[in-house]
């Protein structure tokens, strides 16, 4: 190996440890504030590339179909609470935003995706199409899924999303086939930095991951939603009694999750061929890094996130066949290293 | 899980006729399922049967034990790749030349194999408290898939051919129809050995984990090695289901080892019913037909080609864990037998098992000096001394938030203390973890009520005994132990009477009131025959006369020389029974005398009182 090799695949670790440090970053989230590892995040990634592939075909995205499947879902489980609650005279939830969000937005996303034509538009408003199609995912499938068990243990809720990740990647085939597919470059710029070219992706990658993540920085420290969050990561019981409501951090928390999955596949898109399953190991490194993280700090998982790229693009180099393997046994050392420095014997609850 | 409903036949007095015959009824319809049914059915129900074998362990495994592994799968493919190899390969290495080509070396390779990677993970990830072992297994369940998959040795993805056929007494298993006996024959022996497992004093170490491991260590359970030895269980189950998976197909390649495959396990154990051996029947059985009929229906229905079977079990298994967590056993359980509580059942008969030697009346048992704890810059406890003789119940009172149950957990070694030095019995144990300290003779009961809600009073007594039995796991999964766990049950009833309980000996411990669970710790610490007794808050909860026998019950255990630490706030209780009191505030011993001097004492005035000022 001379520099040169060492170079390009350390740009190709970088890039991919961008994306897994996303959705790293969404786990912790995820994790901190609902308790639920979610096991899917990588779904919302496969999801986010293959709706941009399907507008750039001139096809219209299985999203769409899950969006108004997933909506019906919530709006009857909704519609329900909702009676039984206002028969006992309780305060539920107004029919117009069970209808509002679940029935009208994507009947609207329906519409708006038949009036214009989204291979016709340009780049930036087909990624926004596609994220308008995503991001309510998020929240619906906390609602389906993680609401009624709010409060089981970590266990359950975690066989719960893996539950979730069959069902979406079934989904998944059924809405987007077997075939993968890869869309056209978000720039064609390349730039000669020393020995070797930068592709203009990877500088979008590595762009974007940073600005998303100082966004998200931004929306924790500065706005009001941000802070409530926070707070019910910290404790939740005293969020709640400070009138935060669980069921609205966790809607939050699953929105923002889908809007980083969706993004970092939108973004991932051009550089490899995703196909209706590839999310799954991309989610699966991201647990890599956010493990790394003790699930807990976010800079220590967007630092594994990067160890994990360069680990996989340096053993795909080395040991091309055994890349996953790899990656993966890495985790017993981390979990062990976890192990030592946590107290054994102590009870979860 | 929640609410681990694990029903053994512990209940050996209960004359279970309807139950014995279901199970010759299910057992008769089994041996008789091959005589009448097509060979496509008959290949369903070997798959059942493997499959069933694998969420056995997983029944162990995750039900029981509270651990969960989505990595099962891995283990059938050691199982099946090892006996594979074995048998295919043309050229074996030098030290297993003797053995190629024969599947029985082959099912030794296979589970020596399987013990070997289960020791190695297990011993690196079931440190690891709850959520990281099962990320841990899903990580290694990828692992291994991959390597299947791109070992050259192992046939790559296409995978080994050429796999013979058992011969088994003679007899030649040349296809599903050959094979099912031999699949339902070891199912069953495998569910034979696991009720026998979860019967026994060590079934009951694995239980108690889910009471948390702090209980089960201060009970003297070595709860690494209770995990370790369910893992290494589970394991085995499904190399061995993997053994007979590649005889039968005479071909494996690496698909069905997936994790895709490992997350199906788990699924069948949680559908069927995680906490019941037969759970894994009912579970395995639901999901195999159910995949069966799916995969030919979906692909018609939606007019595509794939494993579409998916998403209905993805839902099907949320659902199930909204509305049944338990699985589908119980609720069939109820169908076959109905429950009638069997109300008067015979309390366990027997010779007594061997009692410590107590020290003499007046030896100082437990000598705390200058123990410091701090949690960061919170001091929990500071420079606290006391001293427990035997034959005496000192009592430790104070304001809430003075430190008493950090204390607690300081002595006992659930917690290590920062600073200072504890003796117990001229022993330094400070440093000691709970276990040890419990083998020392210590036992201690705690301020919120540890015991397993599901588990009979007599069970979770029988705990507390853990110690005083010696047999282990290979004995306890043949019920080759039966005079000891007598006599373990024997003294854990006795200590039930000893508290007044004898009338609720078999009912679930989540079913008594609050105060009765706080007996079941007292008679659960005594069942550990212990010289020095530690009650948090024994007497809180209890009416009048339930505390009245109480402190007859811990004068009479003074008056055989135990010494009792009592940690209480009913100060009527603690000035009637004790001989001596200390008292702290703010993690600071500030009195200590008779319980007399200390009720006038200024200080102690002031802590409860207040100031005047």
């Amino acid at each position: 190996m001379n520099l040169q090799i060492a170079l390009l695949l350390s740009q190709d670790g970088i890039t991919n440890g961008a994306i897994y440090a996303l959705l790293a970053l969404a786990l912790v989230l995820l994790f901190a504030v609902t308790r639920v590892i979610y096991i899917p995040q990588g779904e919302f990634v496969s999801m986010g590339a293959l709706t941009l592939a399907s507008f750039q075909a001139g096809r219209t995205p299985g999203t769409l179909w899950l969006l108004i499947g997933a909506g019906i879902a919530v709006a009857i489980v909704d519609g329900v609470a909702a009676w039984r609650r206002a028969r006992e005279g309780a305060a539920h939830a107004s029919v117009a935003a069970i209808v509002g969000w679940n029935l009208a937005y994507p009947a609207l996303a329906a519409l708006v995706l038949h009036a214009f034509d989204p291979a016709r538009l340009a780049l930036p408003l087909q990624v926004a199409l596609a994220l308008v199609l995503i991001v309510p995912l998020g929240p619906m499938i906390y609602r389906l899924a993680f609401q009624p068990i709010a409060h089981a243990s970590v266990l359950v809720l975690l066989i719960v999303a893996v539950a979730v990740h069959l069902a979406l990647v079934g989904l998944g085939l059924l809405f987007f086939g077997a075939e993968g597919t890869r869309t056209p470059s978000f720039s064609d710029a390349r730039f000669e930095l020393g020995p070797i070219g930068v592709n203009g992706q990877t500088l979008w990658v590595i762009g974007a991951s940073i600005a998303l993540i100082a966004v998200l920085y931004l929306f924790f420290e500065r706005t009001l939603y941000g802070k409530a969050l926070r707070a019910t990561a910290i404790n939740r019981a005293g969020a709640r009694l400070m009138g935060i409501s669980t069921v609205l951090a966790g809607k939050l928390s699953f929105a923002l999750a889908a809007l980083i999955g969706g993004l970092s596949g939108v973004l991932v898109a051009p550089i490899t061929t995703i196909y209706y399953d590839t999310g799954f190991l991309f989610g699966l490194k991201g647990f890599v890094a956010a493990i790394v993280g003790g699930l807990a700090s976010y800079p220590l998982a967007a630092a594994g996130a990067l160890l994990v790229g360069l680990l996989e693009s340096f053993s795909s180099f080395w040991a091309s066949a055994y890349k996953e393997v790899i990656v993966f046994t890495v985790i017993i050392p981390v979990l062990l290293w976890r192990s030592l420095t946590s107290r054994a014997t102590g009870d979860e609850e | 899980m929640t609410a681990p409903a694990i029903e053994t036949r512990s209940a050996r007095a209960r004359p279970l006729p309807l139950r014995a015959a279901v199970l010759a009824v299910f057992v008769a319809l089994l041996a008789l399922a091959p005589l009448v049914l097509a060979d496509f059915h008959v290949t369903l129900l070997d798959y059942i049967g493997l499959y069933a074998l694998v969420a056995l362990g997983l029944v162990l495994l995750t039900g029981v034990a509270g651990l969960t592994s989505f990595g099962q799968a891995a283990f059938v493919g050691i199982g099946a790749y090892a006996s594979a190899w074995l048998t295919t390969t043309a050229s074996p290495p030098a030290w297993l030349a003797w053995a190629a080509g024969s599947p029985w070396a082959g099912l030794a390779l296979g589970l020596a194999l399987t013990l070997a990677v289960a020791w190695m993970l297990g011993a690196l990830t079931l440190r690891l408290s709850g959520h990281y072992l099962p990320l841990g297994t899903i990580a290694w369940g990828v692992s291994l898939y991959f390597l299947f998959g791109n070992l050259q040795v192992l046939g790559g993805h296409t995978g080994i051919t050429g796999i013979p056929a058992l011969e088994v007494f003679g007899v030649q298993l040349r296809d599903a129809r050959g094979f099912y006996y031999l699949i339902w024959a070891i199912l069953l022996a495998a569910i034979w050995i696991t009720s026998n497992l979860l019967d026994s004093r060590e079934g009951r170490a694995i239980r108690a984990m889910k009471g948390g491991a702090t209980m089960a260590e201060s009970m003297g359970i070595d709860t690494a090695r209770a995990k370790i030895v369910a893992f290494l269980i589970a394991a085995l189950f499904a190399a061995l289901s993997g053994w007979m998976y590649a005889h039968m197909q005479r071909f494996v390649n690496p698909t069905p080892f997936s994790l895709g495959f490992g997350i199906e396990y788990l699924f069948m154990a949680v559908i069927g019913g995680a906490s019941h051996v037969w759970g894994a029947v009912v579970g395995a059985g639901v999901i195999t037909i159910l995949k069966q009929w799916l995969q030919d229906l979906l692909p018609a229905l939606l007019g595509q080609t794939g494993n579409f079977e998916v998403i209905v079990f993805g839902m099907l298994m949320v659902l199930v864990l909204h509305r049944a967590p338990d699985g589908l056993w119980p609720i069939v359980a109820r169908l076959f037998a109905p429950r009638t509580r069997a109300a008067a059942r015979e309390a366990p008969q027997g010779e007594p098992l061997p009692r410590r030697a107590l020290p003499a009346r007046g030896t100082a048992l437990l000598e705390v000096r200058d123990l410091t704890k701090r949690y960061g810059g919170l001091v929990a406890n500071h420079r606290v001394a006391l001293e427990v003789r035997a034959g005496e119940v000192l009592a430790l009172i104070g304001p809430n938030g003075a430190g008493k149950s950090t204390l607690f957990d300081c002595l006992s070694g659930v917690i290590a203390p920062t600073e200072g030095e504890v003796r117990f019995l001229g022993r330094r144990t400070e440093a000691m973890r709970a276990r040890r300290i419990a083998r020392l003779g210590m036992s201690r009961t705690f301020q919120h009520v540890r015991l397993l809600p599901a588990m009979s009073v007599l069970e979770n007594v029988a705990i507390g005994a853990h110690l005083r039995g010696t047999r282990g796991v290979v004995a306890a999964l043949l019920h080759a132990e039966r005079d000891e766990e007598r006599r373990l049950l024997v003294e854990a009833a006795r200590q039930i009477e000893r508290v007044g309980l004898g009338e609720r000996m078999f009912e679930a411990a989540g079913s008594l009131a609050l105060g009765q669970q706080r007996l079941v710790e007292i008679a659960r610490a005594l069942a550990a025959d212990p010289c020095l007794l530690l009650l948090d808050e024994p007497a809180a909860g209890l009416r009048y006369r339930e505390k009245q026998a109480l402190a007859e019950l811990l004068g009479r255990l003074r008056a055989d020389g135990m010494g009792v630490l009592l940690v209480e706030h009913d100060m009527e209780f603690v000035m009637g029974l004790a001989d001596r009191v200390v008292v702290m505030e703010f993690g600071e011993k500030i009195a200590e005398g008779l319980p007399e001097q200390v009720q006038n004492d200024p200080a102690v005035l002031e802590a409860y009182l207040g100031g005047i000022d």
